[in-house]
């Protein structure tokens, strides 16, 4: 069988990111980063995506969009929070809309940190978390189940 | 006895030529955009990984109705590579769309409704020039017969050039490249998620993206018939001519943006009226 890491595709959500994440991310797609070498493709569909890429930290009215994008993308899933702000609330932590990290909704596999991150730290973050969706694989597969 | 043996190939390597060509167009968009691009194989560990993905049914025929569009497109393309007519092959081949996009509309999505109804003004738009070709045909050779039209001294195309430009303009819309991608896009990002395929997931869209393999195979089959006629060595030069038409369509995907419905309607309709019409009235006229 094939395995999934040969081509994630990529859903990427701003939960309420100030978009220096967002223009990085976007920026991993241009001719010097080039992420679709890795057969990845920016998909805007959930139920297409096995990565879910979300920057910002999560407040009030993002907080049931995250769960609705996570709960519509089939198994085996990755989630990879981009910067700083969507790994642990950043400098809003202590707002008072702010929930804090992508963690505090939804189980988050890889944090990539930074203000904005770097396109260079978001592509080993995808790279790591492919790997991790592998694992989900095999671990689904032997679980048996229709998968 | 060779029917046989073209239909048998067809069924088997369609697939596996649709997807190469994918993956050449992936990397030759690549290429002009300066990027690296993927390998040549991603489309097939595309499909490998859609298969393996999490079942998503979103409703329980829209599984059924894929299944049909490809089926129906294995027939279409089965009687094409039999030699069979080819009106019938043109009409079987808009009956597979429209499984399509019953598919699309029967989910709740108002982005695939969208793009059904977007998928349903694409046909309106090639449907015209895609009946003409086969007119054409007629008037040239005589029959709509494809294993008649491969026996003629001379190539089709000698007669009919207009109808092969208008027919290389509207398989843009076939082959889902813009400036033509209104229902759905192989490019991410648009404005309606991913129109028609947006609750296909997994095996879904796994099955709707084979059946574009063959559909892509069975287009390619009639740009062969234009230039393909009973010397052996026009199959050599159709080949090269198609690689060329690939080529094109390539190009014409990555230095156009999508048009907006209404021009997308007139231009088909214009180019058909000037290239389709005035070709089939010389036809009618000097035949």
């Amino acid at each position: 069988m094939s395995k999934v890491s040969k081509s994630p595709w990529l859903l990427h959500y701003d939960a309420s990111s100030c978009n220096g994440c967002d223009i990085e991310v976007l920026d991993c797609l241009t001719p010097k980063y080039d992420i679709e070498r890795f057969g990845i493709i920016n998909t805007g569909d959930p139920f297409q995506a096995d990565i879910l890429l979300i920057t910002g930290g999560v407040n009030s009215q993002t907080e049931s969009v995250v769960k609705q994008i996570y709960s519509q993308m089939p198994e085996p899933k990755v989630v990879v929070a981009v910067g700083i702000c969507a790994c642990t609330g950043g400098v809003f932590k202590e707002c008072y809309n702010i929930k804090g990290g992508i963690d505090t909704v939804i189980p988050v596999d890889v944090y990539v940190p930074g203000c904005a991150a770097r396109p260079e730290s978001i592509i080993d973050g995808v790279v790591k978390a492919l790997q991790i969706l592998d694992e989900k694989q095999t671990a689904l597969r032997q679980n048996g189940g229709d998968s | 006895m060779m029917n046989v043996v073209f239909v048998i190939a067809y069924l088997v390597l369609a697939p596996f030529i649709g997807g190469l060509l994918d993956g050449v167009d992936r990397i030759i968009s690549a290429r002009m955009q300066r990027r690296k691009g993927p390998g040549l194989l991603q489309p097939f560990y595309d499909l490998g990984k859609l298969f393996s993905k999490e079942m998503i049914a979103v409703n329980n025929v829209q599984l059924l109705l894929n299944l049909s569009y490809l089926v129906i497109l294995m027939i279409a393309g089965s009687m094409l590579f039999a030699g069979a007519d080819l009106l019938m092959v043109l009409f079987i081949l808009s009956t597979a769309d429209m499984f399509l996009i019953m598919a699309a509309s029967s989910d709740s999505s108002p982005y695939a409704n969208m793009g059904a109804s977007r998928e349903m003004l694409q046909m309106m738009a090639y449907e015209p020039l895609t009946l003409l070709v086969a007119v054409g045909f007629y008037l040239t050779t005589g029959s709509f017969h494809v294993g008649d039209i491969i026996r003629e001294p001379v190539s089709a195309v000698a007669w009919m050039p207009g109808l092969l430009v208008g027919f290389m303009f509207t398989t843009a819309i076939k082959f889902r490249k813009s400036p033509f991608d209104l229902s759905t896009s192989h490019h991410a990002h648009q404005e309606m998620v991913k129109g028609i395929t947006t609750e296909m997931s997994g095996t879904t869209l796994a099955i709707m993206n084979i059946a574009e393999y063959y559909e892509m195979v069975l287009l390619f089959g009639i740009f062969f018939l234009f230039f393909v006629n009973s010397t052996w060595w026009s199959w050599i030069v159709a080949f090269v001519i198609c690689g060329v038409i690939f080529f094109l369509e390539t190009l014409w995907d990555n230095v156009s943006a999508r048009v907006k419905w209404k021009t997308l309607l007139y231009s088909c309709w214009s180019v058909t009226l000037v290239a389709g019409g005035v070709n089939i009235l010389i036809l009618m006229l000097v035949k």
